[in-house]
């Protein structure tokens, strides 16, 4: 089949509140092509995506796939059955199948009228068989889909998107829940696919697929198109410097000497529900006058790490040194008493109580202090005083101290956490994700804490995607993968990014 | 087609105006009944607020209505501000109550400073042991409580018939499924002479400001509050869920037992199997109407209280079924709940945005 476009994503740009999510991305797709869509978390793949399938409205740009007739028409914007009708067949990470009902049911359903379900059924059935037997992915049609595998699924969620004449295809990282056999013949099936005239998006940050399986390759970067090349012509170090970028970093506080160890974990084990949720015997030590970078991609197990050093995971195997002293009792309120201060990934759901007023959300840590309460009594006029004088200090701003804390913009709900946490002059401090959301303002508030909190003497964990933040700000960096910690002996972008993509270097 | 928004910040008027305009309009609603069963409802209402606050007679009855509504509706305002869904105050009420008559009735005989308060404490510590399984369910298993505490009614209230007709039955009580009566210095003393409404109010009132300035004031409150608003954020910042929920639970049904050893030592006397027309369940009415605080309690077991009298004194005065009672109780809780909806949404017109309301 001749090559000519079949979709062209032309500057698309997506803002949510300060965030720029897209920003002029321009993308065009081949008739018959692999083209992989590649950057870190956060980077806005996912966000172009549901652009692209109408659950989001661009806040500028436009939309041309090919008609029936082979021209290139406009698409409705924001429409999702627009992109249906139009052919765009979306799998997403999750599936979306209903598990109590069969395949057959799952893939016709909503395709047929209600009215003609029955005398169409022999007609889904031929139309389904035929699909499997093109494109070689088979699937039980007349079981639960509960009770199939995993891979059999995701065919079911594809041939439920070819089952709608689907002609371009949307992945969201197909093989992130598949074996490397599985994911193996999810692409030979999608070559085989393609050579029919289907065209393919995938999107993942797996290497591997991306050489061994695509065409052609995007990157994007903090919501931009960073670069776009052929895969013949790409390698990874290529990529790896693509997706991490290299510009200089802003903050670069003047390296200090560490001092002796503070903080270790010793050869610690957490079983998790899955693999993302798990620690394997990691070993990791913190020393004082040092900001210990944990560079990864999220689902790695940084969550687990958190958790644990917040006092919410107990290890399963292992211990946790305080200046060479296991600690005994492991929960939040004594890691607070110990000297660890937290700030956590989710601010929202972790960070605050949104119901309760900023000034209450100040000393939601120490309410056993006796300078906030009298036997068992809160002293307002004290905990009032203390979060005038702290929203001064952290420039937190919002509608009043004694307003609920949800009502505040997140960076500001991430300055009173700061606020909270840094009063206290913490010994340890874990940061997850500080800055992640945050516009420059806010973030370079957090880094500027951060550094101060090191000069001051005490230990930071940084936890963060952005291996811009932790190349700025880490005296010492680990990349953790697959719920192991790997130290980095090079501080080059390129082995980093390889690192925390799989492979050893 | 419309669409539904949180509004940013929900003003405090309208936590104040919306409960109050909710019975006005579920007032209004009751009146469609009322005209299609042949009266005139103007005239019903006054006979109803006549059989409210006509008289002090009046006002005793309704008072002695809303004292063990305000007990439930504590129960439930404070469980229910912990996200501790008690729906078992009708037999934490009746374990109260158990308690009540079993040391009441003869077992201590002991001047009435020492009987009245000893009755109270161990009918509240009854109620609270109601709560103690469910909630170890729940902390240590995840069940349900909603499901755990509304079986346990049932559990209690077919003990309680069988205690009726074995240990607890009244030897002189002619066969009747009754306990013995609570002796004369073990009963509230009534508040006004030869009226029913006893100091079993007094204990309500004192209570639901206790635990306004509880909730509102101290640690423990903070807890509470916190936990039911956010539990993950309040157990990262080293509050203890579970202690906290217990002693919610605790307390929701020494609340609740404490409705029990109102009604049986302050107006009935003896205990039966009918002593609650549905008291425990009315609270959780109750605690919704008041927004789940303390002293909205207070004006809300007022309100039902009043709207359950004055019902009754309108039926007989002029024929219509009491049955209206119930239906303004639902009408002006559902009314509630949509008010509260459009307090927190805002709902507006999809393609364009515009607000509608």
């Amino acid at each position: 089949m001749e090559a000519s476009t079949v979709l062209k994503l032309n500057g698309l740009a997506k803002r949510f509140g300060s965030i720029l999510a897209n920003d002029d991305v321009t993308i065009h797709l081949q008739n018959g092509e692999v083209l992989a869509l590649l950057g870190e978390n956060g980077a806005g793949k996912t966000t172009l995506m549901n652009m692209l399938f109408g659950h989001y409205l661009p806040d500028s740009g436009n939309i041309e796939i090919k008609s029936i007739n082979g021209d290139l028409v406009p698409l409705e914007l924001g429409n999702p059955s627009a992109a249906l009708a139009a052919g765009i067949g979306m799998v997403h990470q999750h599936f979306t199948l209903a598990e109590n009902i069969t395949a057959f049911e799952n893939i016709t359903l909503g395709a047929e009228s209600l009215f003609s379900l029955r005398r169409n059924q022999r007609k889904a059935e031929k139309k389904i068989n035929n699909i499997m037997s093109n494109s070689g992915l088979e699937a039980p049609l007349d079981i639960p889909v509960g009770r199939l595998s995993v891979g059999e699924r995701q065919r079911v969620e594809i041939l439920k998107a070819l089952y709608r004449d689907a002609h371009i295809l949307v992945l969201d990282e197909p093989t992130a829940v598949l074996t490397p056999q599985e994911a193996d013949a999810l692409f030979s099936n999608l070559r085989r696919m393609t050579s029919h005239g289907l065209s393919v998006i995938f999107i993942t940050h797996k290497m591997r697929e991306v050489l061994a399986f695509s065409d052609r390759l995007v990157v994007l970067r903090h919501g931009k198109n960073v670069g776009s090349m052929e895969t013949s012509n790409a390698s990874e170090k290529k990529i790896a410097r693509l997706m991490v970028g290299s510009e200089t970093q802003k903050v670069s506080p003047k390296r200090i000497t560490p001092g002796g160890p503070i903080l270790s974990l010793n050869d610690i084990s957490v079983a998790g529900r899955s693999k993302r949720d798990s620690l394997q015997n990691i070993s990791l030590t913190l020393k004082s006058h040092e900001i210990l970078g944990i560079a990864g991609i999220s689902g790695n197990g940084q969550n687990v790490l958190a958790d644990l050093i917040s006092g919410l995971v107990l290890p399963d195997k292992g211990s946790i040194l305080l200046k060479g002293v296991a600690i005994q009792n492991i929960n939040p309120l004594n890691m607070i008493k110990l000297g660890f201060g937290r700030i956590p990934e989710d601010r929202h759901r972790q960070g605050i109580v949104g119901g309760l007023s900023v000034s209450e959300n100040m000393v939601i840590e120490r309410l056993d202090d006796p300078l906030i309460q009298n036997f068992g009594f809160l002293r307002s006029s004290v905990i009032n005083d203390n979060a005038q004088t702290l929203s001064e200090k952290y420039d937190v701003r919002g509608p009043g101290i004694d307003q609920a804390s949800r009502l505040l913009s997140g960076g500001n709900i991430q300055k009173l956490i700061l606020a909270r946490v840094f009063e206290q002059q913490p010994e340890i401090i874990l940061a997850n994700q500080p800055t992640r959301g945050l516009d420059m303002g806010a973030a370079s508030d957090v880094q500027r804490h951060l550094i101060e909190a090191r000069d001051r003497g005490g230990g930071v964990i940084l936890i963060s995607e952005d291996l811009d933040e932790i190349l700025g700000l880490a005296d010492r960096i680990v990349v953790m993968r697959d719920g192991n910690l790997h130290d980095v002996n090079s501080s080059s972008r390129e082995a980093i990014g390889l690192m925390m993509a799989g492979e050893s270097v | 087609m419309i669409r539904i928004e949180p509004r940013a910040k929900v003003s405090n008027s309208s936590t104040i105006f919306i409960p109050i305009i909710a019975a006005i309009v579920s007032l209004l609603f009751a009146a469609i009944p009322i005209i299609s069963a042949g009266a005139n409802p103007l005239i019903a209402y006054v006979e109803m607020a006549k059989g409210v606050f006509g008289s002090v007679f009046a006002v005793s009855e309704m008072l002695t209505r809303a004292t063990p509504l305000i007990f439930t509706g504590l129960a439930a305002a404070i469980a229910f501000r912990a996200k501790l869904w008690n729906i078992g105050a009708e037999g934490q009420l009746y374990l109260g109550a158990i308690a009540a008559v079993t040391v009441g009735s003869g077992f201590f005989d002991l001047p009435a400073i020492f009987l009245l308060p000893l009755i109270i404490v161990l009918g509240a510590c009854a109620g609270a042991v109601g709560m103690v399984a469910p909630t170890y369910l729940k902390v240590r298993f995840g069940a349900d409580e909603v499901v755990t505490t509304l079986l346990l009614n049932f559990i209690i209230i077919i003990f309680l018939q069988m205690l009726l007709e074995g240990p607890l039955q009244d030897p002189m009580g002619l066969g009747w499924p009754q306990s013995a009566p609570i002796l004369d210095q073990g009963m509230f003393p009534p508040l006004i002479d030869r009226m029913r409404v006893h100091s079993g109010l007094i204990l309500a009132v004192i209570l639901a400001v206790i635990a306004q300035v509880m909730i509102k004031h101290s640690v423990w409150g903070f807890k509470l509050r916190a936990v039911g608003e956010n539990s993950s954020a309040a157990k990262h910042a080293g509050i203890n869920i579970n202690r906290s929920l217990f002693g919610v639970a605790l307390l929701s049904g020494g609340l609740a037992g404490l409705a029990g050893v109102s009604e049986v030592a302050g107006l009935k006397g003896y205990l039966t199997a009918d002593l609650s027309p549905g008291f425990g369940y009315a609270g959780i009415v109750v605690a919704m109407l008041a927004g789940l605080s303390p002293i909205g309690v207070l004006i809300a077991s007022v309100f039902i209280a009043s709207v359950f009298v004055g019902a009754d004194s309108m039926s007989r005065a002029m024929g219509i079924s009491s049955f209206l009672a119930d239906l303004v109780v639902s009408v002006s809780l559902l009314c509630v709940l949509v008010g509260g909806f459009i307090a927190k949404f805002k709902i507006v017109r999809a393609g364009t945005g515009k607000k509608i309301l």
